[in-house]
């Protein structure tokens, strides 16, 4: 049965459907409904919520709540985002798992409340020091976003590693139709390194710090071994059109949606467009998208941001064909017109 | 012929990377006596902090999860709230508790969580080499006060205990010492009482420990021990604090009088 | 070891790491560095002089539990 909700809250309520039960975060706007909603779920299902001192508090409290086994999430926006990150970097070299949520807003720093897509980097080349990658999945609608977030528990407990979901102002604001479909429990390995009191075994320990330097190399080459696994089996992307077309815009997240738009304008003049939209933006969709591009013959990178996203287009596309950039900052969306006036313009100038 | 005590079985028997004659060795000693005498060793669930007791769980045989830096109370609440049967505890020395995890001591207090927090203060940071803690005194040279602390720059040593004992839902709240055999005899009693309010589920008990650091003072241990009872004690007064439990009891036999 | 039933305390010479918390606090001096060990830890290790009246302050101050104190149980009062 579907129902309308905001993209915060039926995201919250899609990670309760997933069997989280343990949620700790900080208001930040525009992601408040979120926590909000947490604050009222998570005691109907006798689930724990708190709403802590800071994002980094958080953050660690997710780690508490993950070295036991649970399904713990925490959500932010891009500031406090920031904030998390040392603690991302723990949980990755923990190889706990985690969902963390980012509706991302205009930044640097304090920024506004707009919509943005501007913690690409932050998110997909790892915002926190050392050798480690979050699984970062981007919904484009508030449904999709429902399934992603279930999917980031899997993937989190699949991988023993932290999943970031990137999501945006308009995208956590918006209301859509959702429906909450049943799920068949994903095939997932027993947590054998939880810390529950050593019961007559001998006492686990849940940590990043290897003083021995081969001990840490072997560590992080486990590690990455593991994103190895995740780059090989874990990609997902929707491409829209692309096989006849001479224009690929490559988007994710809300400017998907207008790039969609977009390119359904300019088919019906007689443009030949088609959308490539990365689904998980690490691991990102390289292959796939540099064969997507090389038959055709450019490629536009929309974004809400200077152009981050649009660095791993020219590492998918190799230099074979033109990559464009076009973007707006500062919590402005591009519109799908003023897409395709770009497109327009690449037919007329650049080809 | 027999032994008064023997070898705590919740303290591995291996030699330890802490200095010669530092605290550290009597507080783990203290808390594996307590976790032995209380059966919960295999129940216990320790969080690590960063400093020298990082290597915390290569001592003392319990299920160990590594916090970031000062974040060990926040570590400690979702591990709690997670499995509130299970003995959870922090052990934290000054820069991770009363530096960069003020804010957090502060909250997980404030929330009454029911975790026992052991807070090593030895006035100085350990491992980094002997920087100006927040509990360093006044005067006190270190290598990032090699003038002495001077308030006008780096303000005043943080009693952390009265701060804490300013909020409501804290338990219990002792500061206690290490320097003198005596003073070690009282902080066992005081480390026991924190667990066993915690093992009764009665809320957040936090017990500082008066402790020394013979290596970064420039003093031998004996001689550190002196210093740790003759200039920090002034400055941290040792005491109870705070006993909710004692208090239920004054007032129940009061009622009954 | 004494073969009589005074209290002694026997000390574990390879963990003890020379600090002299227990020569410090031992109320009868019977705890000294051995001058004429070196242990594995490169240090003179504690020794045990004789003189112990069981009061157990060694064994509460040596930060890594080197120590252990013998002694009689005391007598029952029967009647």
């Amino acid at each position: 049965m579907k129902q309308l909700m905001t993209g915060n809250e039926a995201m919250a309520e899609a990670a309760i459907q997933a069997g989280c039960r343990f949620y700790f975060g900080y208001p930040i706007t525009p992601q408040n409904e979120f926590i909000a909603y947490m604050a009222r779920r998570m005691p109907e299902v006798g689930g724990t919520f708190i709403q802590s001192e800071s994002e980094i508090a958080a953050i660690n409290m997710v780690m508490g709540a993950a070295a036991t086994g649970q399904r713990a999430m925490t959500s932010s926006s891009s500031p406090g985002m920031s904030l998390k990150q040392e603690g991302i970097s723990y949980l990755a070299g923990d190889q706990l798992p985690a969902v963390v949520l980012n509706v991302v807003r205009g930044g640097p720093g304090l920024g506004n409340i707009g919509p943005a897509q501007c913690d690409y980097f932050q998110a997909t080349k790892g915002g926190g020091h050392g050798d480690y990658h979050c699984i970062v999945l981007a919904p484009s609608t508030v449904q999709e976003g429902t399934e992603l977030v279930q999917d980031a528990f899997d993937l989190a407990d699949k991988y023993r590693n932290p999943v970031i979901l990137l999501s945006d102002g308009r995208l956590g604001q918006m209301m859509e139709p959702v429906e909450f479909k049943p799920r068949k429990p994903a095939n997932l390995p027993p947590k054998d390194y939880i810390l529950e009191g050593k019961k007559g075994r001998n006492r686990r320990i849940i940590c990043s710090l290897f003083l021995s330097e081969p001990v840490l190399e072997e560590w992080n080459k486990k590690i990455q071994e593991k994103l190895a696994r995740i780059a090989e089996t874990e990609v997902r992307y929707e491409a829209k059109m692309v096989e006849d077309a001479d224009v690929i815009l490559v988007a994710y997240g809300t400017c998907a949606r207008n790039s969609k738009e977009a390119m359904r304008d300019l088919r019906a003049r007689g443009r030949k467009v088609g959308v490539f939209r990365p689904i998980t933006l690490w691991p990102f969709p390289y292959d796939a998208l540099g064969q997507a591009v090389r038959k055709a013959r450019a490629a536009l990178a929309v974004e809400m941001s200077a152009g981050q996203m649009v660095e791993d287009v020219y590492l998918a596309v190799k230099g074979a064909r033109p990559v464009f950039f076009y973007g707006r900052m500062g919590g402005l969306v591009p519109s799908a017109s003023e897409i395709v006036q770009q497109v327009e313009k690449i037919f007329s100038e650049k080809m | 012929m027999q032994t008064t005590k023997s070898h705590p079985k919740s303290l591995f028997p291996v030699s330890t990377h802490y200095c010669g004659g530092c605290g550290h060795g009597i507080v783990h000693k203290l808390i594996a006596e307590t976790l032995d005498e209380l059966g919960v060793q295999d129940s216990t669930i320790a969080v690590a902090p960063v400093g020298c007791a990082v290597l915390l769980y290569n001592y003392i045989d319990v299920d160990c999860l590594e916090a970031a830096h000062g974040r060990a109370p926040a570590t400690a609440t979702g591990l709690k709230r997670s499995r509130p049967d299970c003995i959870v505890f922090t052990y934290q020395g000054d820069g991770d508790l009363a530096a960069i995890g003020t804010a957090e001591i502060i909250h997980a207090a404030n929330r009454g969580e029911n975790f026992t927090t052991i807070f090593v203060n030895n006035a100085i940071y350990g491992m980094t080499g002997g920087q100006m803690a927040p509990t360093t005194l006044v005067d006190q040279k270190t290598e990032t006060t090699p003038y002495g602390r001077k308030v006008q720059n780096e303000g005043y040593p943080i009693r952390v205990c009265e701060m804490l004992n300013t909020l409501e839902a804290p338990y219990y709240i002792e500061r206690v010492s290490i320097n003198t055999p005596a003073k070690i005899r009282k902080a066992k009693k005081a480390i026991l009482k924190a667990f066993t309010y915690q093992k009764e589920g009665r809320g957040f008990t936090f017990v500082e420990v008066v402790s020394t650091c013979p290596t970064n003072w420039g003093l031998t241990p004996p001689d550190a021990m002196k210093w740790s009872a003759d200039n920090m004690e002034p400055v941290f007064p040792l005491g109870l604090f705070r006993d909710k439990g004692a208090e239920k009891e004054q007032t129940e036999s009061g009622e009954k009088n | 070891m004494p073969q009589n039933k005074m209290p002694y305390i026997d000390i574990v010479v390879d963990r003890c790491k020379g600090c002299e918390l227990c020569v410090s606090v031992c109320p009868k001096k019977c705890i000294e560095l051995d001058s004429n060990a070196v242990n594995v830890k490169g240090v003179n290790p504690a020794k045990y002089v004789g003189g112990c009246i069981a009061c157990g302050s060694c064994v509460l101050v040596c930060p890594d539990v080197c120590i252990e104190l013998y002694k009689e149980e005391k007598a029952k009062k029967i009647a």
